[in-house]
């Protein structure tokens, strides 16, 4: 289809504003006229480096009275001690529950709610993260609290008790969903049980959490040098630089918190199976290691990725969904993350009477890439979907935003989006093919069941060996019932 | 409350809130028109970044299923996704009588199956082997995904559609530059829609099913709750279909629904984005306009009465427990609409709601509780719920009497004026946050023009909100959450599975 290589090039092509349409009416998709788009310049927000090692990104936003902010901080879930595993997840609601040295959780609550705004606190495996949204006109008041939640939160005894409680909860309930199962025990098979991105919280390790260990972990953490600030709304960016430079500038500099080194033990391939006897639908996942975003070839594998299982006209949804009627949902990929490996993954859900046979489907597909490689067609379509949609990527001062953040945290190159763009074009068939065979091996899936047993097509053993994974929560330490709750870190 | 934060002022920002400023300026920026055919067309200019967003709104939902025939609605909404005559075919013609022959041989296959008495097996699995050949020999003809793949192609972002009691909606996002191309596509698929690989699609639609519902403990209970609280009322039946409806209905039954339904006057398409409605609104009419009009269907539907007698169903399942309970109140028309808004917002919106603050942080009963308006739908008499997780070592018997202690406080005691500030405040700006995009500018303001023929109400909800009294709120908790009113659902843990059954496939 030649009209996308023109397409292509328009995207971020010198001017071209009229847009004449055709006053025919079309009666064939391929006839329908498609201009230039319009020119194109993303704003791009200001970055500012303090002497203290702080930055931070400043993106004007005018069209309505809101002012946002997220500060993201050095340090995750990965870095906690397995015996307190969960630890992070308590650190990111008490610091903000757990109030400030003035003012309670409950306080804070209070003071924001009358005003529509949020301060939040939260966590991921690599870091923590303060923000807010508020209406411009309360900006002061709110910036104020995030200020002193940033610097003098107090992790109240009580809040992190609620926390435990909730968690608690939350482990209990982790066995009722069959996709939630499915998505984190297939994360254990591909990274190992024990790895910080896979292992989970039980009753013991965050009973073992103490309001100490909170502390400890926010002094070890927030300082200038660790943080990134990004802000978004209706402001002026010269102005407010001014302000935070007076605000941030005395912080003093901590130490640099240090990346963990991480083992990665994917389990053996073969076959895992998870019975849940109150299902119709098994949930299939096959897993192994996947790839870093700044490996060179994470371009073709996401051309692969588009071609494979990315939308309606990928090979997966053709074949499984549309094809064979077997499944929903339907997907799979090479899958990459910043700074680890990421899981190369294929996914569906099918009726517990079809699963032998769907498995067998998703296998004939990855056998299908060796005999029948994605096609210059497939590669063509796939590209023009990215290139495309490009767009979209950028298409808010706040998605700007977000993407220059997460570069800057990684040490990513700020133009990586633009690289991204050029790189998706060179991709070839047999680049394709290359990342395929390096990341795609059929032989070294680790594949996971979980559904109804007794009513599948054939055993699983059919297949090959199976290992039979257990999910049964262990017992909260001590006694059964009050158990993680009565015990409060002090 | 008195501050005492560190003297970090960043004065600059001392602006009052002046939202209402913004909303002036929606008037500039939208155009309305009704097309000859009755289809109406909304554009709101939106030159943020060279893309456009689009919502359309038919008026017809699972609501509007016919009898024996549910989850129809829904159906159609992925047969939508097929094609044209012109997309996803090799050679239409041809695909047309072969696809006549799938419906004869499925509808004699569905006659011997659903015989009463002296069906013949021997004949039903000839009668079934006849439709499926016939469905194979249609297939030879279809280019599947077709209408997908453009789309992607394209640059179409989160292209999709949802049905729901009320509503079968239809959104994406392109590039501004495929303006006309959307309109071609979304108008041609309203105007010949082609049941294709209709029984494959039957089978995904229930793989749904089984995924939403069957093999989902919430989804279970979700449906039997609504099942028992709406007798009379189309709510009484599940968007997704009975299986044995999904195993019924043929594609001549959904091209009959979209024959009476999809109407021009059941339609409201709105685009948001970087558009200019001088070209734009001509390239919408010319295609829109295509769209052959016909009378609107009959929407009568049945009222149900009121509830005279408390309702209770009980799951016994392996998971963990969980106690929802909904009361009945009028459609979004009713002149109290707004209050129950408000009655949601204080009751669940954030730490400092009442059923948090109760039950989560002071009585430790809870993980979470809230209640919420809207269940199933919100076009017809619905209901107002409250729900909540216990923890562990509370039954969920145990949650119904602290909601029913927040409850009453709603029916004895004002409000305080903070919170009736809150509650006012926090809609203008869940208003003003809700239009920083253009697919939820398009939805917010598509609903509110086909549900109130203007979509100026998006920005009225903020005034009407604004009018609601302490007294209002003690009137309708009084008149709304009465025991008769009242249909409970619960989610009790039973034992877990057998040893045995739990070990099956491994052997």
């Amino acid at each position: 289809m030649r009209r996308h290589a023109l397409i292509l090039t328009a995207l971020f092509a010198t001017a071209c504003l009229s847009t004449p349409h055709s006053a025919a009416q079309a009666t064939d998709w391929k006839q329908v006229p498609i201009p230039p788009l319009h020119v194109f310049h993303p704003q791009q927000p200001k970055r500012v480096e303090l002497p203290n090692g702080m930055v931070i990104f400043l993106q004007e936003d005018h069209e309505l009275p809101l002012i946002d902010g997220t500060a993201r901080i050095r340090g995750g879930s990965r870095s906690e001690p397995a015996s307190k595993t969960g630890m992070l997840d308590m650190y990111g609601e008490v610091w903000r529950t757990g109030g400030t040295k003035s003012q309670t959780g409950d306080q804070l609550d209070d003071f924001l709610e009358v005003r529509a705004a949020k301060v939040e606190t939260n966590n991921t495996a690599d870091s923590t993260t303060i923000s807010w949204s508020c209406l411009k006109g309360d900006l002061d008041d709110v910036f104020q609290v995030f200020i002193d939640l940033l610097r003098n939160p107090e992790f109240r005894a009580d809040k992190l008790e609620l926390a435990q409680r909730e968690m608690a909860d939350s482990i209990s309930r982790r066995n009722d969903d069959v996709g939630d199962i499915a998505g984190r025990e297939s994360l254990k098979l591909a990274y190992g049980k024990d790895n910080p991105y896979a292992r989970q919280a039980e009753y013991a390790t965050i009973a073992a959490v103490t309001r100490q260990d909170l502390l400890d972990w926010h002094h070890a953490h927030v300082y200038p040098n660790n943080v990134i600030l990004g802000m978004v709304g209706d402001f002026d960016a010269n102005v407010l630089e001014a302000k935070l430079r007076q605000v941030f500038g005395d912080w003093a500099k901590g130490p640099a918190a240090k990346a963990p080194v991480i083992q990665f033990t994917p389990a053996k391939p073969g076959y895992y199976l998870i019975p849940k006897s109150d299902v119709n639908q098994s949930n299939i996942r096959m897993v192994e290691l996947g790839i870093r975003r700044d490996n060179p070839d994470y371009f073709a594998a996401q051309v692969f990725n588009e071609a494979f299982g990315g939308g309606f006209a990928a090979r997966l949804v053709q074949s499984i969904r549309t094809a064979k009627g077997l499944a929903y949902s339907v997907g799979g990929g090479i899958g990459s993350a910043f700074d680890h490996v990421g899981v190369v993954r294929l996914a569906m859900g099918t009726k517990s009477g079809s699963t032998v046979e769907a498995i067998q489907g998703l296998y004939e597909e990855i056998d299908k890439l060796k005999t029948n490689p994605i096609s210059d067609d497939e590669i063509a379509r796939a590209k023009d979907s990215i290139l495309n949609s490009f767009i979209f990527n950028f298409d808010s001062p706040e998605k700007v935003l977000r993407e220059k953040m997460a570069y800057e945290f990684y040490g990513y190159p700020p133009d990586f989006l633009e690289r991204f763009r050029s790189a998706i074009e060179k991709v070839q068939k047999a680049d394709v093919e290359r990342v395929v065979t390096k990341y795609l091996h059929k032989d070294q899936l680790a594949v996971l069941v979980v559904g109804n047993t007794s009513e599948f097509d054939k055993p699983l053993s059919s297949l090959g060996a199976v290992t039979n994974v257990d999910i049964a929560i262990p017992p909260p330490p001590g006694e059964k019932e009050e158990a993680p709750a009565a015990t409060p870190g002090q | 409350m008195k501050r005492r934060f560190p003297a970090i002022l960043i004065t600059v920002f001392a602006v009052t809130l002046a939202a209402a400023q913004d909303i002036a300026s929606f008037e500039k920026r939208i155009t309305l028109k009704k097309l000859d055919n009755g289809l109406t067309v909304l554009i709101c200019e939106r030159p943020e970044a060279p893309v456009f967003s689009f919502y359309t709104h038919v008026d017809a939902g699972s609501a509007q299923d016919p009898l024996g025939k549910t989850g129809l609605a829904h159906m159609f909404e992925h047969m939508a996704f097929k094609g044209t005559d012109k997309i996803g075919t090799k050679d239409y013609a041809a695909e047309k009588a072969a696809l006549a022959k799938v419906e004869t041989a499925y509808a004699a296959y569905l006659e011997e199956r659903d015989k009463r008495i002296g069906r013949d097996e021997q004949k039903l699995k000839q009668f079934e082997a006849a439709w499926q050949s016939a469905v194979k020999d249609a297939n030879q003809y279809v280019i599947p995904n077709q209408f997908d793949e453009i789309l992607e192609r394209n640059g179409g972002e989160n292209i999709n559609a949802s049905t729901n009691e009320d509503e079968t909606n239809y959104f994406y996002s392109l590039p501004e530059n495929r303006l006309e191309l959307w309109a071609y596509l979304d108008s041609e698929r309203f105007m010949h829609p082609v049941m294709r690989e209709f029984y494959k699609e039957r089978n995904v639609v229930i793989e749904e099913r089984r995924m939403r519902t069957d093999s989902n403990p919430i989804g279970r209970l979700l449906e039997q709750f609504t099942t028992a609280a709406f007798q009379a009322s189309q709510y009484h039946r599940p968007t997704i279909g009975w299986m044995s409806d999904l195993n019924s209905f043929s594609a001549t039954d959904a091209q009959k629904f979209f024959d009476e339904y999809y109407v021009p006057s059941n339609m409201v398409v709105t685009v948001v984005g970087d558009v200019k409605t001088a070209d734009a609104m001509p390239i919408i009419a010319k295609y829109f306009g295509r769209i052959p009009s016909h009378a609107k269907p009959d929407d009568r539907t049945t009222t149900e009465p009121p509830q005279n007698s408390e309702r209770r169903v009980v799951l016994r399942e392996q998971s963990q427990p969980l106690y929802l309970e909904g009361y009945h109140r009028p459609d979004y028309r009713s002149p109290d609409d707004a209050v129950y808004d408000a009655i949601a917002d204080l009751m669940s919106e954030g730490r400092t709601s009442r059923l948090y603050r109760a039950l989560v942080r002071d009585q430790k009963i809870a993980s979470y509780s809230a209640g919420f308006t809207g269940l199933p739908g919100n076009k017809y008499p619905h209901l107002f719920a409250f729900y909540a997780f216990p923890l562990p070592g509370h039954k969920p018997d145990d949650m119904a009497g602290p909601i029913h202690a927040e409850i009453d406080k709603l029916k004895k005691e004002d409000i305080s004026d903070d919170e009736l500030k809150m509650i006012r405040t926090r809609a203008k700006a869940d208003l003003i946050r809700g239009l920083d995009s253009n697919s939820g500018l398009a939805f917010q303001l598509g609903i509110n023009q086909a549900r109130y023929d203007d979509w100026r109400e998006l920005f009225r909800q903020v005034d009407r909100i604004d009018k609601i009294t302490k007294a209002d709120i003690r009137r309708v908790a009084n008149q709304t959450f009465t025991a008769n009113n009242r249909t409970v659902g619960i989610i009790e843990t039973a034992a877990p599975p057998s040893a045995e059954a739990s070990q099956g496939g491994a052997q």
